[in-house]
């Protein structure tokens, strides 16, 4: 392939991940307000649209038009850049996701996914550090967060961020030793790798997913993966009942919905990780009659419903639990989820190592 | 060609990011500052073909230690430093020291830079090894298992005395 060729793919690619990324995440904030709605035996959006439907666009228009005010006393450069840390770190660690295996459109064989390259013999291979990217960009995006409340001069923002940003550490340990079962079983870093050795079956029809031999992997991870992306019941940083909006309270306009957009695509990331760890990825049952290009699309599909699963139930979740107290919260990560981390990487190294 | 350029302006960035560190008088600016620089090295390992090492160093540098500094000048509310006259150490001292450590880096580079081990920038991957997980976890858990245990043992030691002291001053 040549580069003229490499770089049209590659802007195509990136062009409608981002849309359907950031439309996903427009109509994630009109599925909760629904899910919520009906939890608590309301309506939800109505007015606007059918069913409410036209109620994101309604909210990104009123985003964009509402005064852009920046607060006396803030430290102007941070408090403008914290917004764009936030979001510019949670769309990269899309680029590596794997959404489904390969598709051919005009004698062009590409992979579903920003960063696979396609050499010589249509062989795909992606980043063989991508588990290591997303881990490394997430880590980053904590400074979007600390530097908000720090640059706000609020005591609200500062107290939120402080909050925010001794949680994301704390959780980024359980979440990343969670995942360690994974890659002893799998041998790879490469998520392209870990969704293909996840591939056929145990025994009769049930799949060859990381979920059964890493169960506790899978819970603690989800565990640590709701507070990372700092939802109920580890919404600390924001409890509204206590800090007003946590790290966002000065922002208002088009910077408020960074953050807001922030939340949500990291959302969709750890959605996406789950699912390509644990349940497989893109894989799901072939269907043989279709034509090639839905064939090849397929997969896509599967991922997207597992993706959905996981937002749903962030969804529900939300509508079920109480927050946890900040001493309960940190008392859980530290001393049950990190040890358990370790007990299970511990046993699945027995395992593999056992089993040569 | 690509390669070699990207080297450059990330080594740029990665000096002007160190000279930044040490002009700004505020803590936090001096931070984020040192954070470029971890991530630009990050980069530059990246270049070099060593894929896990850059990950380890924005993960670890970037992402752990430097958010704790971050979160401790936060904490501490840190204002903005005075700047002082400069000690007349630094002048008599650091600058000659200064001088002779470039002066013997440089001679050494330039006499003995033919038999020296060679990265090059244009490996692609998979063409070398240094760098790649296997490799490392080779070097770390086969050939340098000893030092390695050792130095766990040492960072638990460090953990441990700060725990103590912690204890005592509450």
């Amino acid at each position: 392939m040549d580069t003229t060729t490499f770089i049209i793919i590659a802007a195509i690619k990136i062009a409608l991940v981002v849309f359907v990324m950031l439309t996903g995440v427009a109509y994630t904030t009109w599925l909760e307000r629904k899910l919520i709605g009906r939890i608590q035996n309301r309506w939800g959006p109505t007015r606007v649209g059918p069913f409410g439907l036209l109620q994101p666009l309604a909210d990104g228009i009123k985003f964009i038009l509402k005064e852009d005010m920046i607060p006396d006393n803030v430290h102007k450069g941070l408090f403008i850049l914290a917004p764009m840390l936030a979001l510019a770190m949670s769309l990269i660690s899309i680029a590596v996701i794997p959404f489904g295996n390969t598709i051919t459109v005009g004698g062009h064989t590409t992979a579903l996914q920003i960063s696979g390259v396609t050499h010589s013999g249509n062989a795909i291979s992606d980043i063989n550090i991508g588990l290591l990217i997303i881990l490394g960009v997430t880590s980053i995006g904590v400074y979007g967060v600390a530097l908000a409340g720090w640059s706000s001069n609020s005591k609200y923002s500062l107290l939120g961020s402080l909050r925010a940003s001794a949680q994301m550490i704390s959780y980024e340990l359980a979440l990343g030793l969670s995942l360690v079962g994974i890659l002893l079983l799998s041998g790879t870093l490469s998520l392209r790798g870990i969704v293909e050795s996840q591939s056929g079956t145990w025994f009769w029809h049930v799949p060859k997913w990381y979920i059964f031999p890493q169960f506790i992997g899978f819970f603690i991870y989800l565990l640590a993966a709701f507070a990372e992306t700092n939802r109920i019941p580890f919404d600390l940083p924001e409890a509204e009942t206590e800090l007003v909006a946590g790290y966002h309270t000065e922002y208002s306009s088009m910077k408020f919905a960074m953050f807001f957009m922030a939340e949500y695509v990291n959302m969709f990331t750890v959605a996406c990780l789950a699912s390509l760890l644990f349940f497989g990825g893109w894989h799901g049952p072939t269907l043989a009659f279709l034509p090639p290009i839905l064939q090849s699309l397929l997969p896509v599909l599967w991922f997207a419903l597992k993706v959905f699963f996981f937002i749903f139930l962030y969804i529900w979740i939300r509508g079920t639990l109480p927050r946890f107290r900040y001493d309960q919260l940190m008392a859980f990560g530290w001393k049950f989820l990190l040890p358990l981390a370790i007990a299970n990487i511990i046993v699945t190294s027995f395992i593999v190592a056992w089993r040569g | 060609m690509t390669h070699q350029l990207l080297f450059i302006v990330f080594g740029l960035i990665c000096v002007a990011g160190a000279i930044n560190l040490l002009v700004q008088r505020h803590p936090i600016s001096s931070a984020l500052s040192l954070v470029v620089v971890m991530a630009s090295l990050a980069l530059i390992y990246l270049l070099l073909g060593a894929e896990f090492v850059a990950a380890i160093q924005v993960i670890v540098y970037a992402g752990a230690i430097m958010v704790l500094f971050v979160f401790v000048i936060m904490l501490l509310n840190a204002g903005a430093e005075e700047r002082t006259r400069g000690s007349r150490i630094a002048l008599f001292i650091g600058v000659p020291g200064v001088i002779v450590l470039a002066g013997t880096v440089g001679w050494l580079l330039m006499a003995g830079g033919s038999h020296m081990g060679s990265v090059s920038l244009n490996s692609s991957s998979g063409s070398s090894s240094f760098g790649d997980t296997h490799a490392i976890a080779n070097l770390l858990f086969r050939n340098f298992l000893l030092p390695f245990e050792i130095t766990s043992v040492l960072i638990l030691i460090a953990i441990m005395g700060a725990v103590v002291l912690g204890k005592k001053e509450g």
